[in-house]
């Protein structure tokens, strides 16, 4: 008893993308597929297409993150939108009230969409219940919930070096529990047909349900959970886990979850080793396999780009579409 | 004289009704006659009976005013959210009479002046009974127990923490131990405070997949445990309030079998919501205790079949409408839930889980003894405290024809069969609906 | 379904590309062109862009481009379902540019190509190319060599289907939105 996906406008496309669970193997697909198209204009002297010439796009942060902010921004400039940046403080706004005016101020501005990063895990949601009918929301990551757009561009770096998730055995080291990039991965895994997905890690980092509710296999023993794996995800551990009663020490994790060469010798020989970076040495893996010829830079920023814009403009293309047939090749001669 | 009636008949007769005593078992169309706002007869009226008003109710079910055994009404402290009046109003209309609020107000029911405030202010309003649980404790601090028998005295039936769990055991024990001194039962919300602190739902399935902080079915049970030990330590009554889990329900029936003097009740909404209610954020399934599992949802209804969970309550929570204009962990947790008793309580015996006798039981005559009070039930020379019903009235739910000042409910836009026509509080009309006009 | 008829089988196409590229070459010749780029639009532009550029001998590769970035429909109808990256492998700087496309119609697919070609660099010179063209012009966009032209009835279109064999086929209606 769901519901409506809150997602999906009445003809079933992407209005908002707010999380990847609900969402088909098709819309994933397109997702990255135009994401490919969106690569080439990296490429281009003139780094710019006019897809949302005229369109405004208001980065709301409410949760400082340098990185992600840009990455949207550039993305939006890129597709010719106008973008406003603002940076709110929860602590200063944390009532909804305010910032269900803060949405109004901008919407009167026409704004035409929200990216939305916030502490809160369902902040988007809300965020989308609320927005005006011609305005779409982008998930930017919000509390332990979801980071749609992270769990896409990881599925693009995968895609690039093993040609497609379907048959893949991956295996999701770390903080599951906290971790919204985790649960977007492991939707988008499961979406798009891998093999298996595990996750590893102590029990305390392991959230109730997890097998059932995310559609995992867990493992709490590094070299068992890795074993024939294809791709291995490592997670950043978070200092909190220990002052939080998680775990007992930085050490133990090391010695137990800790990835090194000779551990990774029970995956899979082309096995590819993935971190969203900046990397804990020492905690998380060994500097040998960080800087080993396995391991994948996962946020690839030219990567980055392209599947938030493939997001932003499939999001923004869904909105005059009352009525009208979908493009199609024919249409445009 | 009250806001609710300036004139009222003293002897009235309604006729061709079905009546349902659920203490007593009594089920039949018959007649029944009110004098002087008490139960005068039922069947044939005395011979020297002059009826000013007759009301024809064919096809109507009379039955005892709903009997709630917690619901917010907001006052005193917390008048933005909704006012003894505006609730109470709202209770007439859903059929309830008799309602007991728990001590959370502000400042908090722990002296008698604050209890003597509500049954005045209720009094004043005249639309429903309003008894106030005492707090068991100062300022609902969980240190030092308050004055239990001056609270007694001033008209509070039970003793209650509200949702705030009492951390120390040592302070519970000595407070069950002197509520016990003079009979008062006390009502515990089972939570433990350290296990169910920062969550926000329960900790299964959708916690996991939506990435909200759990409550683990262990905070009830680990709640339960201690609350039951200390009841047979001390010898103390005590009562559940809100069970949520299948675990509890178990532990529930093993103590009453065992002789330990506990009753339980369940919030209404949880015998039809479960974890599944929240899948997209929905604020107006927010509730604490949280929504849990199918099999803990079954559990509870089992455990009222049988008997073992006595009574059903709304457990109203009345919010203005930016307590949950709010990303969902900062929404306020608590729905309003009056207007949906006696709909929900009706579509138990809809499910073939009761037979409705024994449902409305749940809101009648059980609730009123576990507050040790004798209402609930349709008794000759006692205060006519009565619903009548039309029970093939099917509405759906609208949050602008509510009338409780708190428009928050999961059960929005769905039809709730059961209308209330006529409301009487002891003999006095105290909610009169007028006929649609087509 | 719409009815579909033939209207030029593969073996009539090889010949009508056979001729472009003949016209193309005397083109050249008048603008004194040595070594024209050929860039190809997405999709059927690309399949004739194929059989010219190895009918003409060019010895540097074919560039393909995609417009589904440059349409001006988008707010109407939204992102194109298919998207093939642009891929231009030589620089288009100065240079002399034939821009292939199968079907002439409207002459906005030609408008949202010159921009994509032009966010590349600043050609010498453009020459359009096209396999078919039919009327319904809608932008000022005229063809310097044409393979074939097709009068139809309002409504009707026309459509390479391929890339092997090639031939062209005219349906009754659309099975998209005219634009």
């Amino acid at each position: 008893m769901t519901g409506a996906n809150p997602q999906l406008n009445a003809q079933g496309q992407l209005r908002h993308f707010l999380t990847l669970d609900g969402l088909d193997r098709a819309q994933l697909t397109g997702i990255l597929d135009h994401a490919e198209g969106f690569l080439s204009v990296a490429r281009q002297p003139v780094k710019k297409v006019p897809l949302c010439r005229g369109k405004i796009i208001a980065n709301l942060f409410f949760e400082n993150s340098t990185r992600t902010r840009t990455t949207f921004e550039l993305a939006a400039k890129r597709l010719s939108a106008d973008v406003l940046n603002l940076n709110i403080s929860t602590s200063a706004t944390a009532k909804g009230e305010t910032l269900l005016d803060t949405l109004r101020n901008l919407e009167a501005m026409h704004v035409d969409m929200f990216v939305v990063r916030h502490s809160d895990s369902g902040a988007a949601h809300f965020i989308a219940r609320h927005a005006a009918p011609h305005v779409s929301v982008i998930n930017a990551g919000d509390g332990c919930h979801a980071h749609p757009t992270q769990g896409m561009l990881d599925m693009f770096t995968i895609r690039q070096h093993k040609g497609d998730i379907a048959g893949l055995k991956v295996a999701i080291v770390g903080d599951i529990l906290h971790s919204r990039v985790a649960r977007s991965q492991i939707n988008a895994l499961n979406i798009l047909g891998a093999a298996e997905v595990r996750v590893i890690a102590p029990r305390t980092l392991i959230p109730a349900a997890a097998g059932e509710a995310l559609g995992v296999q867990v493992f709490h023993d590094l070299r068992a959970g890795i074993a024939d794996c294809d791709v291995i995800i490592m997670l950043r551990l978070q200092h909190e886990r220990m002052t939080g009663g998680f775990l007992p020490s930085e050490h133990e994790y090391f010695f137990l979850f800790g990835l090194t060469e000779k551990r990774l010798a029970s995956a899979k020989p082309d096995a590819i080793v993935m971190h969203p970076g900046p990397i804990n040495r020492g905690v998380e893996m060994d500097s040998e396999v960080a800087d080993g010829p396995r391991s994948v830079i996962l946020e690839q920023v030219s990567n980055g780009l392209a599947i938030r814009m493939a997001v932003m403009s499939t999001c923004l293309g869904s909105h005059n579409l009352s009525g009208q047939a979908p493009a199609t090749e024919a249409a445009h001669d | 004289m009250t806001d609710a009636t300036a004139v009222h008949p003293t002897h009235l007769s309604i006729l061709g009704a079905r009546l349902i005593d659920p203490a007593s078992g009594f089920d039949q169309i018959s007649d029944l006659h009110l004098a002087d706002g008490k139960l005068l007869a039922v069947g044939a009226p005395p011979a020297d009976f002059h009826p000013e008003q007759r009301i024809e109710a064919s096809g109507l079910l009379a039955i005892p005013g709903l009997v709630d055994l917690c619901a917010r009404l907001r006052q005193p402290g917390l008048e933005q959210k909704a006012t003894i009046r505006s609730e109470t109003r709202a209770a007439a209309a859903a059929g309830i009479t008799t309602l007991c609020c728990p001590p959370d107000t502000q400042p908090v029911v722990d002296t008698p002046a604050v209890a003597q405030l509500i049954r005045q202010t209720a009094e004043a309003a005249g639309f429903a009974r309003v008894l106030p649980a005492g707090s068991l404790t100062q300022q609902l601090a969980g240190e030092q127990i308050s004055e239990m028998a001056a609270l007694q005295r001033a008209g509070c039936p039970v003793l209650s923490h509200a949702d705030r769990p009492i951390a120390s055991a040592r302070v519970q024990r000595r407070a069950l131990e002197y509520a016990a001194t003079f009979g008062l039962t006390c009502f515990l919300h089972p939570a433990n405070a350290s296990l169910a602190e920062g969550g926000l739902v329960h900790e299964g399935r959708l916690s996991t997949r939506l990435g909200l902080p759990g409550i683990p079915e262990a905070a009830e049970t680990v709640a339960v445990a201690r609350d039951l030990a200390l009841a047979e330590q001390t010898g103390a009554r005590i009562h559940f309030r809100g069970l949520s889990s299948a675990r509890a329900t178990e532990m529930l029936a093993e103590a009453r079998a065992r002789g330990i003097q506990v009753t339980a009740d369940v919030s209404a909404h949880q015998l039809f919501l479960t974890e599944e209610a929240i899948a997209t954020f929905d604020a107006n399934a927010l509730v604490r205790p949280p929504l849990r599992t199918e099999t803990d949802r079954q559990a509870l209804r089992a455990a009222v079949a049988a008997g073992v969970i006595s009574a059903i309550c709304s457990d109203h929570q009345p919010h203005e409408a930016d307590a949950k204009l709010a990303p969902f962990p900062q929404a306020a947790p608590g729905i309003s839930t009056l207007e949906t008793l006696l709909p929900l309580t009706l579509r138990l015996t809809d499910e073939g889980l009761l037979p409705l006798p024994a449902a409305l039981a749940c809101v009648t005559c059980h609730a009123a003894d576990i507050l040790g009070w004798p209402g609930g039930r349709l008794q000759l020379g006692a205060p006519a405290d009565l619903c009548l019903l039309d029970p093939n009235v099917i509405t759906t739910l609208d949050a602008e024809q509510m009338l409780s000042q708190g428009k928050h409910s999961p059960f929005l836009g769905q039809p709730m069969r059961g209308q209330v026509r006529q409301t009487f509080l002891g003999g006095c009309l105290v909610f009169d609906r007028k006929p649609q006009t087509p | 379904m719409p009815t579909a008829d033939i209207i030029q089988p593969a073996a009539q196409i090889e010949a009508t590309i056979a001729n472009m590229a003949e016209a193309l070459n005397h083109l050249c010749q008048q603008h004194g062109i040595e070594q024209p780029l050929m860039i190809g639009i997405h999709t059927g532009g690309v399949w004739v862009a194929r059989h010219l550029h190895r009918r003409l001998g060019l010895e540097e590769p074919l560039g393909f481009l995609d417009i589904s970035f440059y349409r001006d429909d988008f707010t109407h109808i939204g992102l194109h379902p298919q998207v093939h990256p642009s891929e231009l492998p030589v620089a288009v700087d100065d240079r002399a540019v034939i821009l292939v496309d199968d079907v002439l119609q409207s002459g906005r697919t030609v408008r949202a190509a010159l921009n994509v070609l032009f966010d590349y660099g600043r050609p010498s010179l453009v020459l359009l190319a096209i396999l078919a063209q039919r009327d319904g012009r809608e932008l000022p966009i005229t063809p310097d060599v044409v393979g074939l032209h097709v009068n139809l009835e309002r409504g009707a279109h026309i459509k390479l289907n391929g890339p092997d064999p090639l031939y062209l086929e005219q349906r009754a209606t659309a099975p998209g939105t005219p634009s």
